[in-house]
């Protein structure tokens, strides 16, 4: 069937099927830089498991920060369907080519900034990828179904972990809203740029890839947090949202997105180190992968002969 | 230096069931890929078996040949049992 | 009726142990290898926990009070697990060396007539079962890999035997089971057994390198800092 009726119809696009350049030159950027979003997202969580206050916190992270090694390689191995190697994405996310997710560019400073990252970034995470697994090809929309299914415990054990603070001691509660306040506006700039400032949307939208506009996806985010924060006893740092009942939405402030545009270009808190951790894993253990490749090829051609 | 190979990872989720393909992963040779499956796929007690095989050993039918390989099948509805009228009362068949 | 000394042992043997092992979770060679080595940490601090919370019941205190409260003296667990390792081969030696020794420890106490212990050997025998596979196929790859990789291992293997002694204290019987593995491993993997002489340890009565206090006083500090807080 060819690639339009099968759009038209909300088929799936597999891997050997014909498509047009275009679709996936994009599709290629979008998994890698979801991947490699993953990745780099290990760092500013993984930060505190050598320090998590408790041994039941620290399990909780161990895993919650394995499961992020994990939906990197779920999405490498989606890309790798359309005919790329990880190899190369991973070369081109340590040569500054392709990018990942700006909000990994921010420090986790203290213990509730780990709460935070699972309630806010998670959660807008969630909303970005819930759509996505229904997404017109099939290896990307699968592996977003494994990955919803697994984040879902992510989001929860942030909120749980700020619940905790802003129940517990008057210095735990100022953590948590200190926590709070950073990353508010970076996590509502995770939906990109407003519509009518971002130019591929409506491509990405016609080939399925793309469900909702960036405005739609960050107009649910704020419906579903701003109760959250009520019941978890914390504040938004932004005096514009109140319930707007003839819209059936919460109306918000602006979001900054100069702040946005000046992490992509590198000039964010933390890029340098990210990136510099990333590419010294992967530089220390080159001798530990061509080890094993040349077992491999002992063995191989010990069978052989 | 290339990256070591991709295998496919096929999971029995459990007794009485087949093995799925659940995804892929890379790894230097069989045996570390067959543990790296069980690290990767199986960590929220997804199996009770795994297969892998070289991504490069899968021989797959041809896209462009799908109307050859199977519009065929589509006409030869007399291989479905509700092609057959069964008259009023009749069990067991 | 076993001591809680001899519990904490086990317990911080594995508590340091999935300590470090968390430092590789996003730094390891290759990205399954992270999630294997999380897998690993995970088993590791699970046992640490169930050992902890049953010390717990003898002293009248948390899992939390004992891995956060206690200072370096007060700990039990053996020298192989608590110097530093940001190295792959290091941590594979180390990882075979203290498995192969696990995995004949937890075999022998399943059938502990503490029906305590023998319910947490009895999980942890096959949890560590696997360590020792991982460990041991890491150590042949990168024995009998490239040039290279048979001299760090060496290098890795001879840093990490002195301390294979202090294992045995108390408990003499399992060293011609575990060294039996370990050398089978050691000879399919093109190495060489080290010749070296075994480090004066005294982890089991709280005599520690200097490389536990900087550990601790990391795990310890937040936890520390928030004195009576909950979590």
């Amino acid at each position: 069937m060819p690639f339009e009726e099968l759009l038209a119809e909300d088929g799936r696009v597999e891997p050997r099927d014909e498509m047009p350049d275009a679709y996936r030159r994009t599709l290629v950027r979008q998994i890698a830089q979801h991947a490699h979003s993953e990745i780099i997202g290990m760092q500013p969580e993984g930060n505190w498991i050598s320090r998590a206050p408790s041994l039941r916190r620290k399990a909780i992270l161990m895993a919650k920060v394995q499961d992020e090694a994990g939906h990197g390689l779920y999405l490498y191995a989606a890309a790798e369907t359309l005919g790329v190697d990880r190899e190369d994405l991973l070369d081109q996310l340590h040569t500054g080519r392709q990018k990942y997710s700006s909000i990994f560019n921010y420090p986790t400073l203290t213990w509730a900034d780990v709460g935070a990252i699972g309630w806010l970034v998670d959660g807008a995470a969630i909303v970005n990828q819930v759509p996505l697994c229904r997404c017109s090809y099939g290896p990307y929309a699968r592996a977003m179904v494994r990955v919803c299914k697994e984040e879902s415990f992510h989001q929860r054990q942030g909120f749980e972990i700020l619940h905790t603070l802003s129940h517990g001691t008057p210095a735990q509660k100022a953590m948590a809203q200190d926590a709070v306040d950073r990353y508010w506006w970076p996590s509502l700039m995770m939906f990109g740029p407003p519509d009518d400032d971002s130019p591929n949307s409506a491509q990405s939208m016609a080939w399925g890839i793309k469900r909702f506009s960036n405005d739609d996806l960050r107009q649910r985010f704020v419906d579903m947090t701003v109760p959250q924060a009520e019941i978890l006893g914390l504040t938004l740092p932004d005096p514009e949202i109140r319930w707007n009942e003839e819209r059936g939405h919460y109306d918000f402030g602006t979001v900054d997105f100069t702040e946005l545009f000046e992490v992509i270009k590198g000039n964010g808190p933390c890029n340098a180190e990210r990136m510099a951790h990333r590419v010294k894993a992967h530089e220390d253990g080159a001798w530990v992968r061509e080890a094993a490749s040349a077992y491999a090829s002992k063995r191989s051609s010990e069978a052989v002969a | 230096m290339r990256d070591w190979p991709l295998w496919e990872v096929f999971v029995r989720s459990r007794r009485g069931l087949s093995h799925v393909h659940v995804g892929s992963l890379h790894a230097p040779d069989a045996e570390m890929a067959l543990r790296n499956a069980r690290d990767v796929y199986t960590r929220r007690q997804e199996g009770v078996s795994i297969w892998v095989l070289p991504s490069a050993e899968i021989v797959a039918s041809d896209p462009g040949e799908r109307d050859a390989f199977f519009e065929p099948a589509a006409d030869k509805v007399y291989r479905h049992p509700t092609f057959y009228d069964v008259p009023e009362g009749v069990e067991h068949l | 009726m076993t001591s809680a000394d001899y519990v904490l042992g086990l317990a911080d043997d594995a508590l340091v142990s999935a300590q470090r092992m968390g430092w590789w979770i996003s730094r390891a060679p290759q990205l399954e290898e992270d999630l294997a080595l999380a897998n690993i940490g995970l088993d590791q601090l699970g046992q640490a926990r169930s050992l902890l919370s049953y010390a717990g019941t003898m002293l009248d205190r948390t899992e939390d009070d004992l891995a956060y409260l206690r200072d370096d003296r007060e700990f039990r667990n053996v020298w192989l697990v608590e110097r530093p390792q940001t190295d792959f081969g290091v941590t594979m030696a180390r990882l075979l060396l203290f498995s192969a020794w696990q995995r004949e420890l937890y075999a022998a106490l399943v059938t502990s007539s503490d029906a305590t212990l023998a319910g947490i050997a009895g999980k942890a025998v096959k949890e560590v079962a696997y360590h020792l596979d991982h460990a041991s196929q890491w150590v042949i790859r990168l024995g009998d890999g490239t040039d290279e990789s048979h001299s760090r291992m060496q290098a890795a293997l001879d840093a990490e035997w002195p301390y294979l002694d202090e294992l045995f204290e108390g408990a003499p019987e399992l060293r011609p089971a575990v060294l039996a593995r370990i050398e089978q491993v050691v000879a399919e993997a093109t190495l060489a057994v080290p010749e070296v002489a075994p480090v004066v340890g005294g982890g089991r009565h709280g005599l520690h390198t200097e490389h536990l206090g900087y550990l601790l006083a990391e795990m310890q500090h937040l936890h520390r800092s928030h004195p009576g807080a909950t979590w």
